[in-house]
């Protein structure tokens, strides 16, 4: 069982490693200028998988909240912890990238759209998750607290969404959804997608398997005392 | 092309963060294995 799950992971990471190349290339190669974004038409393909992820990363630690709660079966309460930690990563991306991409076009790093705003948001209530985890006296009580926060904070998922497509912001509409952008340039971002989406799931197992080998040495510390 | 600086500075900063992060899990992951295996091995000693 062991080896077919490590034979898995291993194709897995090939994968991840092609689709990655392949995006790579696609975003600095084969993409040619936008007729108004120019180069930076290029930033596209890492700032949008980027907060793609942030969002999915929040749902999964959402939804694992809510079964940890009702289940009360900790594989669901380690999965929102993995998922905080790598969604994190990716949320710092997405604001990173959004904000360099911001200066390069229009100027600013930053301006307090609803949008920028909304996604900073959604990085203090991931920082918020983790904290409460790693300050929690006892573990089941921050486990506990923290699935709270998750679904609580879960609100501000919906409201990043909608927020390009309720106002007119600094923050560019969603051109895909639209069809305003070329088929060439959506055919790069899919490819880049698929690869980000690709490496959230290898990331994530990796960090579950991680906090259940946590788990089994403490289990093993205990019996030892 | 006054761009191309910002596109290099995000793509630069976009995959060393992501190679930092992977490295990090990799060498926890060995230090993990590492552990459970000493003490796995302290267990038996103890039997």
């Amino acid at each position: 069982m062991k080896d077919k799950v490590n034979m898995w992971t291993g194709v897995a990471i090939l994968i991840a490693f092609v689709l990655m190349a392949v995006a790579l290339y696609g975003a600095l190669v084969f993409s040619p200028e936008e007729k108004q974004l120019g180069n930076t038409i290029r930033i596209l393909y890492v700032h949008v998988p980027s907060a793609w992820i942030a969002l999915v990363a929040f749902g999964i630690v959402s939804l694992s909240s809510v079964l940890f709660l009702w289940k009360r079966n900790l594989k669901w309460d380690t999965l929102a912890r993995s998922s905080a930690e790598v969604g994190l990563i990716f949320t710092s991306l997405a604001l990173i990238s959004g904000s360099i991409w911001a200066r390069s076009f229009w100027g600013w790093w930053w301006t307090w759209d609803p949008r920028l705003t909304s996604t900073l948001i959604l990085w203090l209530i991931y920082l918020a998750y983790l904290m409460v985890r790693s300050y929690a006296t006892e573990e089941s009580r921050g486990a506990r607290y923290a699935a709270v926060v998750a679904i609580i904070g879960f609100v501000d998922v919906p409201i990043i969404y909608l927020t390009t497509r309720l106002w007119n912001l600094a923050h560019p509409p969603p051109t895909v959804a639209r069809g305003a952008l070329d088929p060439i340039f959506v055919w790069v971002l899919m490819v880049s997608l698929a690869a980000f989406t690709l490496l959230y799931i290898i990331l994530l197992t990796r960090t579950v398997e991680q906090k259940n080998l946590q788990r089994e040495i403490d289990q093993l510390r205990q019996s030892l005392k | 092309m006054e761009n191309l600086g910002y596109l290099f500075a995000i793509y630069t900063i976009v995959w060393a963060v992501l190679f930092g992060y992977v490295w990090v899990l990799l060498l926890r992951q060995k230090q993990l294995r590492r552990e459970l295996e000493s003490l796995k091995e302290a267990l038996r000693a103890k039997k």
